[in-house]
């Protein structure tokens, strides 16, 4: 679905929510963390080859306060762990985050006591990436896929309840 | 003289024990005598053994378990004498000369502590935290005996035989306003 809105002279008729959800929709700024082989997949996605940034990821955010995709690229060690907590934190909302590839999903080939196993143990995944290392397709696709997610957000409910509360 | 006499020569008194396997020499000298030995070993006329190139611990226990399918029992040799424990071996070149040495020290349970060698060589300081780190040997005398690549406060030893490939649970989170 895409953005609908009546047009008169001087005038726009649409919902609030569709206009927010399309602005955020389509810039996604990435914050990029490869630990991994996967990082370098990613390089090549966000590259001029692939050019992630048609999609509007336009910037990659090397500061976490200004971005809003986490992309996940790599095996995550327990050692990291409180690393990647504190990176999703100092994120600001609305935030999303992208697993990329088999160790950021499963912990992958490495079953033992030094690697976290997914890193939804740890901080919530809204798109997973399978694949060692995926193709840069692979992490556009799942851009895409985020994008359909973000359309249908509603991000005014929370401010709805709270205005309720308040009449 | 050919390359195991000198080596024998330079050993001297502290050499427990030396074999040969396919060219790689290797000897075995007492646990607290091992700064002494590399020092000479380092400094010998025709030797020179300047460089180490690696430091590692060894874990025994699992020694002769496993085996190979399709032998059977009685054509296997007689069961050699069960060794120590631990084992902390020395991976030595020569730049000079080009030739290498295996020196071992064996480390008893309820012994866990080496002399360090990094006064000998500044390459030694990390590979003897990993050993500290994976198998819990300590060497006196470090400077800085902190876990290498587990973090502090982990409680085990990884990389000792009767510990668990998948781990006992250990998992490190985030703490806000801690010290």
């Amino acid at each position: 679905m895409g953005f609908q809105a009546y047009v008169g002279q001087g005038w726009v008729l649409s919902k609030l929510e569709q206009l927010i959800n399309w602005g955020r929709s389509r810039s996604p700024w990435p914050l990029p963390y490869g630990t991994a082989c996967c990082g370098i997949e990613m390089m090549a996605a966000l590259a001029s080859g692939y050019d992630m940034a048609r999609f509007g990821a336009e910037r990659p955010s090397f500061s976490p306060r200004q971005a809003d995709v986490l992309i996940e690229a790599g095996t995550i060690t327990k050692k990291m762990v409180p690393v990647l907590r504190r990176i999703y934190d100092q994120m600001a909302e609305p935030k999303w985050v992208i697993a990329m590839g088999a160790c950021a999903c499963s912990g992958g080939v490495f079953r033992t006591y030094s690697t976290l196993q997914g890193i939804d143990q740890v901080i919530p995944v809204d798109v997973y990436v399978p694949g060692c290392p995926p193709r840069p397709e692979g992490l556009i696709y799942a851009l895409l896929q985020l994008m359909e997610k973000i359309k249908q957000d509603h991000p005014l409910y929370p401010q709805l309840a709270e205005l309720k509360k308040g009449v | 003289m050919d390359f195991q006499e000198r080596v024998k020569a330079c050993v001297g008194d502290d050499l427990v024990s030396m074999t040969e396997f396919r060219g790689d020499v290797s000897v075995t000298v007492p646990r607290t005598r091992i700064v002494q030995v590399l020092t000479r070993l380092k400094e010998a006329e025709g030797l020179k053994f300047d460089f180490l190139s690696d430091l590692f611990g060894v874990d025994n226990s699992a020694l002769g378990k496993g085996k190979k399918k399709g032998k059977k029992e009685d054509e296997e040799a007689p069961a050699a004498p069960k060794p120590p424990r631990y084992e902390v071996v020395y991976l030595l070149l020569s730049i000079e000369y080009n030739h290498r040495l295996m020196v071992k020290v064996q480390v008893e349970e309820g012994q866990m502590e080496v002399p360090t060698v990094t006064s000998i060589w500044k390459a030694a300081n990390w590979p003897e935290r990993e050993v500290f780190d994976m198998f819990g040997i300590r060497f006196k005398g470090h400077p800085n005996m902190k876990r290498l690549l587990m973090w502090d406060g982990f409680p085990a030893h990884p990389l000792r035989k009767d510990y668990p490939l998948e781990g006992e649970g250990e998992e490190r989170r985030l703490v806000y306003g801690d010290a």
